[in-house]
């Protein structure tokens, strides 16, 4: 499968601080992926990276098998609605549109103006009076109308009610079951991603932490629970991502390619909203699981 | 058509919900051959899922020979889903609560009962897949 981003390597340093580093991936086509991670972990830089709205420090970036950035042609094939979907304030939304048009080669004004109609907004209305929901959808609009074949969204519903969340979603939804566009798109609500996205990146502090399929990452880590148990007496086949433990029980979330046959343990299957929090706090406390960790955790 | 509904708190895996679904409206003889399924992006549309997980419900459906994709036009239900004898429901049901009075008798109470139930579902579940 050709995949429309990869990196190697790729790095991002401001002053002496590195936004990204040492961020080798690959995103696999026609997928939609959740990119998470805490507040400053990387993911904008990331994916002003893809734009090509900055350059990289070292490492490379390949999207869609082009360099990002470069040229008209590359620019046509990624649309990319930036952090709060902004909008023009003092345009209307059919100057919006028009600008689209002007600025943008395969631009598609019949498809941008019946999802217009189909949000109910109107064509003079000024971008500044919409709501947080409906300029959202009108960046989503304008990002759509490019057609273009990469979609990368930063946290694009943030700050929106759970009404326009979930509307804005279903629309981009559609988008991808109809035009078959590739998205990324950055955010910190787990149960959204988890309906919508089929592949994850977690950033922690600058690093990828996890990247792949979520069916995959589901089905690799468990959950076991137990009597008390040093994490060293685990099979070596058994990675340790989390674990806790109190005077008589363990719990372990491990990730392992193999099944698990102790019949000691109960085994349940993790969420994603489980195995994100396990590799954040993987990160911040980074006291690896193969060592002693018998001191009482809780 | 039917439309699709989500239990985002049931843990059960989007596409299976889908499927079981499908299945649940053909043994209640509210799907029948002739009869389309919603398209991906009517589903998607309203669920806010990602598409593959519709196509993947589908494709599961195909297999299992109660749906059938038409290029251009739809996926149409083809496949019954036999409705489950009344006969062998009263069967189940008596040897469950023979079983149920054994456990009790045991000195099992409903948490160890409920706690095997869960676990003989898993297991079964985790042989079927394998």
């Amino acid at each position: 499968m050709t995949a429309v981003i990869e990196t190697n390597d790729l790095g991002k340093q401001y002053g002496r601080k590195w936004a990204l580093r040492d961020c080798t991936l690959s995103i696999p086509e026609g997928k939609v992926v959740g990119l998470v991670g805490p507040n400053g972990a990387g993911k904008t830089t990331l994916l002003s990276l893809a734009v090509g709205l900055l350059t990289p420090t070292c490492g490379s970036i390949t999207v869609l098998a082009g360099r990002p950035g470069d040229g008209p042609a590359q620019l046509e094939k990624v649309g990319f609605v930036a952090q709060d979907t902004p909008a023009y304030a003092g345009l209307s939304v059919g100057k919006h549109l028009l600008m689209g048009g002007y600025l943008n080669a395969n631009w598609d004004q019949e498809l941008a103006e019946r999802r217009i109609d189909q949000l109910g907004l109107d064509l003079r209305q000024k971008a500044g009076s919409l709501s947080g929901g409906q300029r959202a959808q009108l960046a989503l609009t304008m990002a759509i109308a490019k057609q273009p074949e990469l979609l990368l969204l930063d946290e694009p519903v943030a700050s929106l009610d759970p009404l326009a969340r979930r509307e804005f979603l279903q629309g981009l939804m559609e988008i991808v079951a109809s035009h078959g566009v590739s998205v990324v798109l950055s955010s910190h609500l787990i149960a959204d991603l988890e309906r919508v996205c089929d592949f994850l990146v977690l950033l922690v502090a600058s690093q990828v932490k996890l990247a792949g399929e979520i069916t995959a990452l589901l089905a690799t880590h468990h959950r076991l629970s137990g009597p008390r148990r040093d994490p060293r007496s685990l099979p070596s086949s058994q990675e340790v991502i989390e674990e806790s433990h109190t005077d008589k029980q363990s719990t372990f979330l491990v990730r392992t390619d193999q099944p698990i046959l102790d019949p000691a343990w109960t085994v349940r299957p993790v969420t994603l909203d489980e195995l994100v929090l396990a590799y954040m706090g993987q990160a911040r406390n980074p006291s690896p699981g193969r060592r002693s960790a018998l001191g009482v955790v809780s | 058509m039917i439309e699709f509904q989500l239990d985002t708190a049931s843990g059960i895996a989007t596409y299976l919900q889908l499927v079981q679904q499908v299945r649940q409206a053909l043994q209640l003889g509210i799907l029948e051959p002739g009869d389309q399924l919603p398209t991906a992006q009517q589903v998607v549309a309203k669920l806010a899922i990602n598409p593959n997980t519709v196509l993947k419900a589908y494709r599961d459906l195909e297999r299992e020979g109660l749906v059938r994709p038409r290029p251009g036009q739809g996926t149409f239900i083809v496949g019954t889903l036999p409705r489950s004898d009344p006969a062998v429901q009263e069967r189940f049901l008596a040897s469950m609560t023979a079983w149920l009075r054994k456990a009790h008798t045991a000195g099992l109470g409903p948490d160890d009962i409920e706690a095997i139930y869960r676990t003989a579902v898993r297991n079964s579940f985790a042989e079927g897949a394998a």
